[in-house]
């Protein structure tokens, strides 16, 4: 990856005599480089004490819902906090299935951020690869609006949108949901420039000679090379598409919900159960809990490579 | 590339006239591109450029959400609103809570991402855990520390009776609602940024610090002279998409108290949820229009800046290797697995 784990070359590294380092080295053998640089130091207790601290920190909002989840309203009222979690989080669950239609929310949520993400992925490697590979008239000139696009927050033509749809009809469906999101200009920017670098031209060229035409060659060269990247962008995409809130509040209604404006319609009940609010949280949570166990790593990966806010 | 292509595909039967076979590939080759780009152009322009120009033209008018266009009245939509103190009111919360979030999220990404920057075990376990909060939606994020912050049986105030302080107004004060919704934000986002700056942190040539140390520069001094100065690029673009972002924050402030559209008194209402206030509580779509594009000029001036700055990082990505750079390192690991 495009980071170097910085260790281990490092202590492999011979000393070349061109940097200060270098020279001081021999001098100040292994002991001296071990302290500061070498394979075997690790950080002290101090690291992982502060790392740990921070962990607890973030995971005890988390937590805490699930304790509160899992009692009664009362529990909020206790001035110490309680700790374990009580028995009632399946009736809180069956109440917040009977406030709102979570099953249909969920699959809303799930179709909507799997089209989302189908389509982003796909229209982006498309462009990308065509951006990163293929000559033609005005490439440059149409790069450089989809950078100049990626500044405008589509989410500021609200208004437009929302007249649009209701014109067309399309408020309450998920399709008003869906429609706006099919395509980002940053995954086109994202594909560009992976693909830039991992594709060989020759590779291209030889399929072309090979008698393939363009499609196929995009088929058989393109999406194989792409495939980690795809991967990234349909992680942040789908997250996104997930965890948006604004615009399905303002096309859907009551009756249709995403998961987001499900959850927050516990919220507006009149009279508020908190703990019934923070069993559905702790619901909501879950889908993407056992995304992030399976692909964590993936999503940490492109947050480093710099994959930013969708 | 392509005309390479064509000519060694054709080459002796360049001069008689090209059979169809030939003809399709050729025009396979000079259309194709178009169609690959097509689907980004034209859904952009519906549901992106479209919109944007469609509210300039709404907010010329007297716009009424349901009677739909009304009378022409050129930019006084936009002289009201930059007289409306609620207009002013909602930037000054937007910046303040922005900037509540911005700084401490930046201080403790930037602590998080030196103490990551060693080398830890179980290192996938500790980046895994800084950027659990990421996963959770912000609909639920609002909701648990909406809770947290409840002014009678929340558990912040729960416990700071328990130390006999009084209970903070979280929702009535200006102030502290400005410092419960910037911490769902920097709860949310503060690990994500460390990974973005420790990405930064380790294409930083180690040599650097190796030199520093037997120059007798401590960690401190190190992080300092060194790290701080080598990420400043990652550092600015990070600055720049919070702003991005903390000038459209909504979900936070929305459901921070549910009944009002940012507060009794408008103590949090955000810009964009003012934005919503005025479309669809108010139904004034001229003047809702209006804001929209205000704030989109605001985020303009700011994407500009970050594009320049993008570039910008784009040229000076000297600190990650070149690819000559990594051959190198390659070829030395090489080297000393051979010699082991």
């Amino acid at each position: 990856m495009s980071i170097i784990d910085r260790a281990k070359p490092e202590s492999a590294r011979p000393s070349t005599g061109k940097t200060p380092a270098g020279e001081a080295a021999p001098a100040k053998p292994a002991i001296f480089r071990k302290r500061f640089f070498g394979t075997g130091q690790r950080p002290g207790f101090l690291s992982y004490g502060l790392l740990l601290a921070f962990l607890l920190s973030s995971a005890y909002p988390l937590w805490w819902s699930v304790v509160i989840g899992s009692r009664s309203n009362e529990a909020l009222g206790e001035t110490w906090p309680p700790l374990l979690p009580g028995g009632n989080f399946w009736k809180n669950v069956g109440e917040v299935f009977d406030t709102v239609p979570f099953w249909l929310a969920l699959g809303n949520s799930v179709l909507i951020s799997g089209i989302i993400t189908v389509s982003v992925v796909g229209f982006s490697t498309l462009a990308g690869y065509a951006f990163a590979k293929l000559r033609f008239r005005g490439r440059n000139g149409l790069m450089l609006m989809v950078v100049a696009t990626m500044a405008i927050p589509t989410q500021l033509g609200i208004i437009p949108l929302f007249m649009v749809m209701r014109t067309l009809g399309w408020t309450g469906e998920i399709g008003a949901v869906v429609v706006p999101s099919l395509v980002t200009a940053f995954g086109v920017f994202f594909m560009r420039q992976y693909l830039v670098d991992v594709i060989p031209d020759e590779l291209i060229e030889s399929a072309r000679v090979d008698g393939a035409n363009m499609i196929s060659t995009f088929w058989h060269v393109a999406i194989p090379a792409a495939r980690p990247a795809m991967a990234i962008l349909g992680l942040f995409t789908f997250m996104t598409a997930w965890t948006d809130f604004l615009w399905p509040l303002l096309v859907l209604d009551a009756g249709n919900p995403t998961l987001q404006t499900a959850l927050s319609q516990l919220q507006s009940a009149r009279y508020v159960d908190y703990s019934v609010v923070l069993a559905g949280a702790v619901l909501a949570t879950l889908p993407l809990l056992v995304l992030f166990v399976l692909a964590g790593k993936q999503l940490i990966s492109g947050i480093m490579q710099g994959a930013v806010k969708g | 590339m392509t005309t390479t292509l064509n000519r060694s595909a054709t080459p002796g039967a360049a001069k008689p006239k090209p059979t169809f076979k030939q003809r399709l590939s050729i025009f396979d080759v000079k259309a194709s591109p178009y169609f690959y780009v097509a689907p980004f152009f034209i859904l952009f322009a519906l549901v992106g450029l479209f919109p944007l120009v469609y509210t300039f033209f709404v907010s010329l008018f007297d716009w009424h959400l349901l009677k739909g266009q009304g009378q022409f009245v050129g930019l006084e939509n936009f002289a009201e609103i930059l007289q409306d103190r609620f207009f002013w009111n909602s930037l000054f919360n937007t910046v303040s809570i922005f900037v509540l979030s911005a700084v401490p999220q930046l201080a403790l990404a930037l602590f998080l991402a030196a103490v990551l920057d060693q080398n830890l075990r179980a290192k996938t376990f500790w980046r895994m855990s800084i950027l659990l909060p990421y996963i959770v939606t912000p609909v639920a994020v609002a909701m648990i520390f909406t809770n947290m912050f409840g002014e009678q049986y929340g558990l912040i105030n729960n416990i700071l009776g328990n130390f006999g302080l009084d209970p903070v107004m979280w929702k009535n004060e200006t102030f502290p609602s400005h410092v419960a919704i910037a911490t769902m934000v920097n709860w949310r986002w503060t690990g994500y940024n460390a990974l973005i700056l420790l990405a930064a942190m380790q294409a930083v040539p180690r040599d650097l610090y190796e030199s520093a140390a037997l120059d007798g520069a401590g960690a401190v001094r190190r992080f300092f002279s060194i790290t701080l100065p080598s990420i400043r690029p990652t550092m600015v673009f990070v600055v720049i998409t919070a702003t991005i972002g903390g000038l459209q924050v909504f979900t936070e402030p929305r459901l921070f108290d549910p009944a009002t559209a940012g507060g009794s008194q408008r103590q949090f209402q955000t810009t964009v949820l003012y934005l919503w206030e005025m479309a669809f509580q108010r139904q004034n779509f001229g003047k809702a229009s209006t804001i929209a594009w205000l704030l989109f000029l605001i985020i303009v001036l700011f994407g500009f800046i970050n594009y320049l700055i993008s570039r910008r990082i784009a040229t000076a990505d000297a600190g990650r290797p070149s690819r000559a750079a990594r051959r190198t390192i390659a070829a030395r690991k090489r080297a000393e697995r051979t010699n082991r």
